[in-house]
């Protein structure tokens, strides 16, 4: 529905606008009713918006992610917010696991975890996480990979508790973005070198943008195998990390103070 | 000092003066994150009437943040004016409110007082004031300022044109501009907030809306929305800088988050300044603030997030500027959880500021998390508008594709206009009939085609 709108089929639609459509994805050109926007472009964006919040609101398919797995180990958690709601008011809830959960994680002895944690988009968790999380196993052979780890009502920095708990020495956070109007299944990954709570962000590597039609996950596949490595060699992640790898330019480090962004 | 009340046969006690202000706060998120706001709804009003009974002149002997400890509070302090703030000298928070909203407080009444109004007393009155009282007081006072075109004057709405990119493309943006202004936008400033923030891509898009604007000869501003300190040094090497654009917080250590201070903000305002390139006026600074930028940086110092914002507006209010928006929806439902919490919050801040005469106006915005939706932006357009807001922003289909949040579309803006019979600024107005784009008799903005207009070509 949100991509019919990039080169619309209306005869209406001057010629000219239908050819700067394929400049930007941005909502231009469209017609008036008087002063307002005509019914089709109203509804096309309460569409758009409708998608958005279920991604934020449509609980984690646990099940469903689960039977993918086969029968490999997994282990699952909650966070300290209860419910939606108080995840979208407390940040800080979300960042530290339920002291109940968080005593049934074995300590172990791990070269990472990877989280699948829900975040602002449970749809792009849904449809990325075992894939992304498939394709590093493949890649990692020589790595001991701890058990799956699916969180909900997660923030980032719960990957921090996760792995400490388990005895990881890295963590790889694969979370739902904030949802757009034009993208609500994007998602982001996060590693983390030897990570302990109250870790800082500016000492996390981050991929964003990770959608079918973003990153593809054996894009980011590729890079965050490349990102671990260097991490293992040295023994640090986040701006450091950053500095080493200039020529990956996508490659970002999470923003210390976003100023219009949001706490993931 | 402590601070108490008896309501109903219950005694409240408020410790001292910051915590007696976040208790006095309508209810909001980011207070309950920061684990100040009341405990109850009756402990709420006990500290509005605790409040209403201060002498306003408390807040120029007790400050919230320790004027040794934070350079904002001591260019509050410093700069306070005792004759402005002397028809006032006398009233208690309470009064105070009542004055603002009696005959006796004038436009120009207003206007004089503004430079004896600190941030503190902006947002104790507020506390005390309903969405209507803030309507009114902010209704009455007009700021005006001057770059290529007048901004502020009473009857007029002027427009940010926002046509974000989510790779910067100049062709990309350029098409949502001209999007823009067939529909009237842009008088306020055609202000791009880049995806990438750095100097040389700084210098390209300035240089491309330069361009458009002087083609053109449209009578506005154009502003590439990067860290000061990147527009230092665009202006060193030769950049068309119109505007200086930064976001600022309420105390020294949020301003640190975001890395700038006092002095920065002047060396960029004093270079601007020197390029001399307005032709109605020297305006040339632009601000953006937001509730909840000082607790998200961890440096509230324990003050209420509309409180620590009001501060923000003693910081623009330095300088000059052409241009501040509160970006009052944009941070999340951590801060102002849902539309009434952000109708709130813009009308507060719209008044805060405008009473410290600083020229405040509003990106009416949400993100998907929070519990709002375009209806509740359509409602605070209309408040805003019959509050006497003198810009809004504006964003092609209300989609911000960069930003990845929800503002106003350019027809949202047009239906306003119309609904309270606001004008263009005079100078585009002018503009915009000279290129057949508006029937001034019918205060109209025509619907025409891109290819029958000379801006069409804008993107070749």
């Amino acid at each position: 529905m949100t991509d019919d709108r990039i080169i619309p089929t209306s005869s209406r639609t001057p010629e000219l606008w239908q050819e700067l459509r394929h400049l930007t994805r941005a909502r231009i050109g469209l017609g008036r009713t008087g002063n307002a926007l005509k019914t089709d472009d109203v509804l096309d964006f309460q569409a758009s918006h409708a998608q958005a919040r279920d991604a934020v609101h449509t609980p984690l398919n646990i099940e469903a992610l689960t039977g993918f797995l086969g029968n490999e180990p997994y282990y699952c958690v909650q966070s300290r917010a209860p419910d939606r709601s108080t995840y979208l008011r407390r940040p800080d809830l979300g960042r530290r696991l339920d002291p109940e959960v968080a005593v049934t994680l074995p300590k172990g002895d791990w070269d990472v975890v990877f989280v699948a944690g829900d975040g602002l988009s449970s749809f792009a968790t849904q449809q990325s996480a075992i894939p992304l999380f498939r394709t590093m196993q493949a890649q990692l052979a020589d790595w001991t990979v701890a058990p799956l780890v699916i969180a909900t009502q997660a923030r980032v920095a719960l990957g921090d508790d996760i792995a400490v708990m388990l005895g990881a020495r890295m963590v790889v956070m694969m979370i739902g973005e904030r949802p757009g109007l034009s993208v609500a299944d994007s998602m982001g990954v996060y590693l983390t070198y030897a990570p302990y709570v109250g870790c800082p962000d500016s000492s996390r590597n981050c991929l964003s943008n990770i959608h079918p039609h973003g990153m593809t996950v054996p894009a980011a596949a590729t890079k965050l195998a490349w990102l671990m490595r260097e991490a293992r060699h040295l023994k640090l992640t986040g701006v450091g990390l950053k500095d080493a790898a200039p020529e990956l330019t996508a490659l970002e480090t999470s923003k210390p103070l976003p100023e219009k962004d949001n706490d993931q | 000092m402590a601070y108490g009340c008896t309501l109903r046969g219950e005694r409240y006690a408020f410790g001292d003066l910051k915590t007696l202000m976040a208790k006095a706060s309508p209810a909001r998120s980011g207070d309950e994150l920061a684990g100040l706001s009341a405990d109850s709804d009756a402990q709420r009003i006990a500290a509005r009437y605790a409040l209403a009974d201060l002498p306003l002149s408390t807040f120029l002997h007790e400050t919230l943040i320790p004027y040794e400890a934070d350079d904002v509070t001591r260019l509050i302090v410093d700069t306070h004016d005792t004759q402005a703030f002397s028809p006032v000298a006398s009233l208690t928070v309470g009064g105070f409110r009542d004055w603002l909203l009696s005959d006796a407080a004038t436009s120009e009444a207003l206007s004089f007082i503004a430079a004896g109004i600190t941030p503190e007393m902006a947002a104790a009155v507020s506390k005390i004031m309903r969405n209507q009282d803030l309507m009114t007081v902010s209704r009455k006072i007009r700021v005006i300022t001057k770059f290529r075109n007048t901004i502020g004057l009473e009857g007029r709405l002027a427009t940010r044109l926002q046509p974000n990119h989510p790779t910067d493309d100049l062709k990309g943006i350029a098409a949502s501009t001209l999007d823009g202004l067939l529909r009237g936008m842009g008088d306020a400033v055609i202000g791009i907030n880049p995806a990438t923030d750095s100097v040389s891509n700084g210098l390209a898009l300035l240089e491309m809306l330069d361009h458009a604007r002087q083609r053109y000869d449209i009578p506005t501003q154009t502003c590439v929305l990067t860290h000061v300190t990147n527009t230092l040094e665009i202006m060193n090497r030769g950049g068309a800088v119109d505007l200086v654009f930064q976001s600022i917080a309420g105390t020294q250590k949020a301003n640190e988050g975001f890395g700038v201070s006092l002095g920065i903000l002047k060396e960029a305002h004093e270079a601007a300044l020197a390029l001399n390139r307005g032709t109605l006026g020297n305006n040339v600074m632009y601000f953006e603030t937001g509730q909840g930028a000082a607790l998200s940086a961890e440096a509230h110092h324990g003050v209420d997030q509309q409180t620590v914002e009001a501060r923000a507006y003693a910081v623009a209010r330095a300088y000059n500027p052409l241009l501040v928006n509160t970006v009052v929806g944009f941070i999340g439902p951590e801060y102002l959880y849902d539309g009434k919490q952000i109708i709130r919050a813009a009308l507060e801040d719209h008044f805060c500021a405008k009473l410290l005469g600083v020229p405040m106006d509003c990106d009416a915005c949400y993100t998907n998390h929070a519990e709002a939706d375009q209806d509740d932006m359509d409602n605070l357009m209309v408040l805003l508008g019959a509050a006497g807001i003198t810009f809004l922003i504006g964003v092609p289909g209300a989609d911000d594709i960069m930003l990845n949040y929800q503002s106003l579309s350019f027809h949202d803006l047009l239906s306003l206009r119309k609904l309270l019979n606001l004008k263009p600024a005079p100078e585009f107005a002018d503009w915009l009939e000279r290129m057949g784009l508006y029937d001034a008799r019918h205060d109209r903005v025509l619907d025409v085609p891109p290819g029958q207009t000379l801006l069409g070509q804008m993107v070749r």
